[in-house]
């Protein structure tokens, strides 16, 4: 048995195949930062550090004739999204039932894809993440209110790249507001923005919850990292009569490696 | 073109099985081609031959090992016991035992080594409830 203790929980094997499923089909669309940067491992719920291959600049020792100096790391993050499940759509499920309902679970999903984007996208900076925007020397582009020349935006996006030496492909992260927009605008003459910016972008573009605006990001490889330790799982809390007390984890670090390779795109203000 | 990795109809397969029987039979491959290079530098006496080929063995090595990867990537079970048997000091076949044991195959179903005394018979494994991970991974370059 492993730490996440589901041979404790009351449910049947079924009953974990169904909360899988509905898990991964959950958080599968909106993972956008495993579509657009570097991913590694995972290496196991044991791994505690990504190497940064540096140390501290002050010398610790206290014998004379020795040097020392401490490793930094960084310190992976746990991340936890609670829920419950009702034993009695358990049981439904076990008899079939094709609509058990599973909204706790879809909703820690949701916490889960948001945390991860908003973490790798912007910063979270209590758990020592420089996220991408955040970390670009660029200077945000401001969108229209109504997203009219979002072409251009995405366009000076990407040539402000090229100006820094970062190749493409490219890839776009768009946010819920500037995805609404981007796929249900057509430009004059009837030309669908979205297939105008694939043409620009030349690389996915990727629905991004949790994410203000929307970011350029290149895709050449080796400019961010995602280092996880345990991939998203399911594990196990405590149950009484009615219901199954569960969570949705994972371990991860992010680093940006190079900063000036992303460029923001943010809405105007007031829009925010 | 043969396929021979398939030993149920390829058509009633899922897409995922027909990958892992891919790369099961390349991760035989490599091994196949490791063995055969072993036993030519055995007997090879021309060094300029010995480096050549001591390079392609390295290449071949490096191929079973991503293979491999690969395939307990995707057995989250197997991965666990992979763990405690792959560069590990010691006896490997006491290794391999305890692994067993720790993923909850049939040596200890609860994997704490005490035999399986908190785990009455009849009472779920990780092999029966899986190991939990999702196993999401990389989504790289999929977009909408």
């Amino acid at each position: 048995m492993n730490h996440l203790l589901r041979e404790h929980a009351p449910i049947t094997d079924a009953g974990w195949k169904l909360i899988d499923e509905e898990a991964r089909e959950r958080l599968l669309p909106g993972l956008a930062s495993r579509r657009l940067v570097d991913f590694s491992g995972p290496h196991g719920w044991e791994r505690s550090a990504t190497n940064l291959g540096r140390v501290e600049r002050v010398d610790v020792s206290e014998l004379e004739g020795i040097e020392a100096n401490r490793r930094v790391v960084l310190a992976l993050i746990e991340l936890r999204a609670r829920f419950v499940v009702s034993r009695e759509e358990l049981r439904a499920g076990d008899r079939g039932a094709e609509d058990v309902d599973f909204d706790e679970l879809d909703a820690a999903a949701q916490r889960i894809v948001e945390a991860e984007n908003t973490a790798v996208f912007h910063a979270w900076p209590k758990a020592g993440i420089a996220g991408i925007t955040a970390s670009s020397p660029h200077e945000a582009i401001v969108r229209g209110a109504g997203f009219e020349d979002y072409t251009g935006c995405v366009a000076r996006a990407v040539e402000l790249l090229l100006r820094s030496g970062i190749a493409g492909p490219y890839g776009l992260a768009l946010g819920r507001e500037d995805y609404t927009s981007v796929v249900e605008t057509a430009e004059h003459g009837g030309y669908p923005l979205l297939d105008h910016l694939r043409n620009i972008i030349k690389g996915p573009i990727v629905w991004a919850p949790g994410v203000t605006g929307a970011v350029v990001v290149s895709m050449r490889g080796g400019d961010f990292a995602l280092e996880s330790g345990q991939d998203i799982s399911v594990g196990y809390s405590s149950h009484d009569a009615e219901v199954v007390s569960l969570y949705l984890e994972e371990s991860y670090s992010f680093r940006v490696l190079t900063p000036e390779a992303a460029v923001a795109i943010e809405p105007p203000k007031g829009a925010r | 073109m043969g396929f021979d990795q398939y030993h149920e109809p390829p058509d009633e397969l899922p897409e995922q099985t027909r990958t892992f029987a891919r790369l099961c039979a390349s991760l035989t491959e490599e091994a196949e081609a490791i063995g055969w290079y072993e036993q030519r530098l055995a007997i090879e006496s021309d060094p300029e031959a010995k480096a050549v080929m001591a390079d392609a063995v390295g290449e071949e090595y490096k191929h079973f090992s991503m293979d491999l990867e690969f395939l307990l990537r995707r057995t989250p079970k197997w991965r666990e016991i992979a763990r405690g048997v792959l560069f590990q000091p010691g006896d490997i076949v006491e290794h391999g035992e305890a692994a067993e044991a720790g993923a909850g195959g049939e040596a200890d179903g609860d994997g704490d080594g005490d035999g399986g005394e908190h785990s009455p018979a009849g009472a779920p494994t990780e092999a029966d409830v899986g190991g939990g991970s999702l196993d999401i991974g990389s989504l790289r370059g999929q977009g909408l």
